[in-house]
């Protein structure tokens, strides 16, 4: 093993391939736009979506209830509510959001309130759907208020205590405002874009460092220079390699620089109004431990993308080979965001879902150390099974010299 | 010196099963001669060459090149042999002077050696103008003078030359021609493949004939005309080809 030649093959590449526009794109470029794009773009677009749903009056109507006036009137009178004017075709005003919610009130019913006798207040909304949700939140406040003076006037009149029905107090207190809402999807998003920038890194070069080789006759030539099989492919994966990491860094601190920015821009947007806005804080602790779990996936990445386009005659094949193990690595990426899927030790073998999984813990601040350095261990098993494979392949003919 | 005894190069395809592109072939080739394998599209040239050159391992047989077993001494063999064919391109990306350092600094060339020799290279070749220039921007007479060039970087004393003027315009096949000249005059040992008849006959002290992978007849020119009695080099082809 000698580390000069490597060297001298490892320089070359590198100086062939940072000439490569498509190379450089991949590498340096993409990092650098995606991922303020992503974060900012998207942060500020969930924000101020459920902003303006918050600050949107919500359209309801009244069904029934001329015999009750006076909840009517009451109704009419709140403030955050807009009442419109009752159609029979109430359900579909609501699917197609023309109305956010409707209540039916049932005949007689202030008249059944002041007898005591029971009622059902019907509240109709598209369950699922932001506004509407909000919209009926409103009317069922409403309705509960009148229930709780009602009960308070029924106590009052038989001279009993609140505490009768009330023996105690629930007090729920929300610690996710909707803004966060956004936060939670970008904690998530983040790892992903982390993992799948390093293959697509890694990609171009890759192709271009073997079937690119192929395809433009160079292999010969460097094929009857001296240096052996081995050498010459340890040189190109450190350059796919380097494309990969370079893609990781390069997103990682993109990614930490545009929280800074994306968090300063969104409390100024909302007038400081939400300072929980953004709850996820990226820590220099975060940055360094995601680069620690990402870098063998990157050698696994970069050997693995090796092997599987030395395969190919042509940069147009190996795309048609790699663009499927696009969908692969996207996967169990994606899985990661799933609600429910929990990192255990099992799953921390998974290759690809365990970084993804092991990541979105740690930019939420979570840190399971024996997880932790389980799944760099076998990403590193993955990673050096891989490589073996890629010098395997490059000492075999009918490899290289497939036609 | 080239010397082969029983080569056997078999490949495995899916569709035909076990291919035997060479089968059997021994040649020597001595310093200062120019050895020409000649033969049609798939006789088995460029496949025996590769042998030759460590690009592929041979299946049967022993081939010594340069001293050097090419089995046992893969690398010791590359080190002094000098490839060129019209496969063995050039790094698009690369200046002619970095492509031409490259292969030197693969060869275990110290930068003080390499930087001499690559002076002394380009001025022979006339090739200052563009040593800067990256590849992929040269013409073909340009790129033809790199290849030379990348070839003769660790001063190789075995030349093997694949179709060396297959796909060249006239000037350019020329000045290929002369250089395999000055490479035998240089004492080197020279073995070169072409289908071309002509080529063969201006260049060649001896000749191979190569067909289906098998040598069917060797010697000088001279020797082959008297042996079959056709002086047309062709019709000379075509009669050992088909007998």
């Amino acid at each position: 093993m000698s580390l000069r030649y490597i060297g001298v093959v490892y320089r070359k590449e590198l100086t062939d391939s940072l000439r490569d526009r498509r190379t450089v794109i991949s590498m340096i470029v993409v990092p650098l736009l995606v991922m303020p794009l992503l974060t900012i773009g998207m942060g500020i677009l969930s924000v101020t979506l459920v902003g303006q749903a918050l600050k949107e009056i919500p359209k309801v109507m009244i069904l029934g209830g001329e015999d009750s006036p006076r909840v009517v009137a009451e109704l009419e009178q709140v403030k955050d509510l807009q009442v419109v004017p009752a159609k029979a075709d109430y359900a579909e005003e609501i699917s197609d959001k023309r109305v956010r919610a409707a209540v039916e009130i049932p005949p007689g019913f202030e008249a059944r309130l002041a007898a005591g006798d029971p009622a059902t207040v019907k509240i109709y909304m598209y369950e699922g759907e932001l506004k509407s949700g909000f919209g009926a939140e409103r009317l069922q406040r409403f309705f509960r208020e009148l229930r709780d003076r009602t009960i308070r006037e029924r106590l009052q009149a038989r001279a009993l205590p609140d505490s009768l029905v009330r023996p105690f107090e629930i007090d729920e207190k929300n610690v996710a405002p909707p803004e966060k809402v956004g936060g939670e999807i970008l904690g998530g998003m983040v790892p992903y874009f982390v993992i799948l920038l390093c293959l697509t890194g890694a990609m171009y070069p890759a192709m271009d460092l073997t079937a690119g080789e192929k395809e433009r006759g160079t292999i010969e030539t460097i094929l009857c220079s001296p240096i052996s099989r081995t050498h010459l492919v340890l040189g190109k994966f450190l350059m796919v390699l380097t494309a990969s990491i370079a893609t990781a860094v390069l997103s990682i601190a993109s990614m930490a620089f545009s929280f800074g920015v994306g968090k300063k821009m969104l409390l100024g947007a909302l007038h400081g109004a939400a300072d929980s806005a953004l709850k996820i804080t990226v820590t220099g602790k975060a940055v360094v431990s995601i680069f620690v779990v990402v870098l063998p996936l990157a050698v696994f990445f970069s050997a693995a993308l090796l092997a599987l386009s030395l395969f190919a005659k042509s940069f147009k094949e190996a795309q048609s080979y790699i663009s499927p193990l696009m969908i692969v690595v996207v996967l169990p990426a994606v899985a990661a965001l799933l609600p429910g899927v929990e990192l255990n030790p099992a799953l921390a073998m998974v290759p690809v879902l365990n970084t993804s999984l092991v990541s979105k813990e740690i930019i939420t601040g979570t840190y399971h150390w024996g997880l932790i350095a389980l799944i760099f261990l076998s990403s590193s098993v993955y990673a050096a099974a891989a490589i073996a494979i890629a010098v395997k392949l490059f000492q075999r003919e009918d490899v290289l010299f497939r036609t | 010196m080239i010397e082969a005894r029983h080569l056997v190069k078999r490949f495995h395809d899916r569709k035909r099963g076990s291919v035997c592109a060479v089968d059997g072939v021994s040649f020597a080739c001595r310093p200062g001669e120019i050895y020409g394998l000649l033969g049609a599209n798939g006789a088995g040239k460029t496949t025996l060459l590769r042998v030759l050159a460590t690009i592929l391992a041979p299946t049967e047989g022993v081939a010594i090149v340069a001293g050097f077993d090419v089995t046992k001494d893969p690398q010791m063999v590359r080190s002094r042999v000098g490839f060129l064919s019209t496969a063995t391109a050039l790094y698009g990306r690369l200046s002619a002077q970095e492509m031409v350092e490259y292969f030197g600094r693969l060869h275990g060339l110290d930068e003080a050696a390499l930087r001499q020799r690559i002076d002394e290279l380009f001025t022979r070749l006339d090739m200052n103008e563009f040593r800067d220039r990256r590849c992929d921007r040269l013409s073909s007479g340009m790129k033809q003078k790199v290849s030379i060039a990348r070839t003769l970087v660790h001063d190789p004393s075995v030349m093997i030359f694949d179709e060396p003027t297959s796909g060249l315009d006239v000037m350019a096949a020329r000045a290929i021609v002369a250089f395999i000249r000055e490479c035998r005059d240089s004492g080197k040992t020279v073995v070169f493949s072409t289908h071309v008849m002509s080529e063969a006959e201006k260049l060649c002290d001896r000749i191979g004939i190569i067909h289906d992978g098998r040598l069917l007849a060797e010697g000088a020119l001279a020797e082959l005309r008297a042996r079959f009695a056709i002086q047309d080099l062709e019709d000379l082809f075509v009669k050992v080809i088909q007998s």
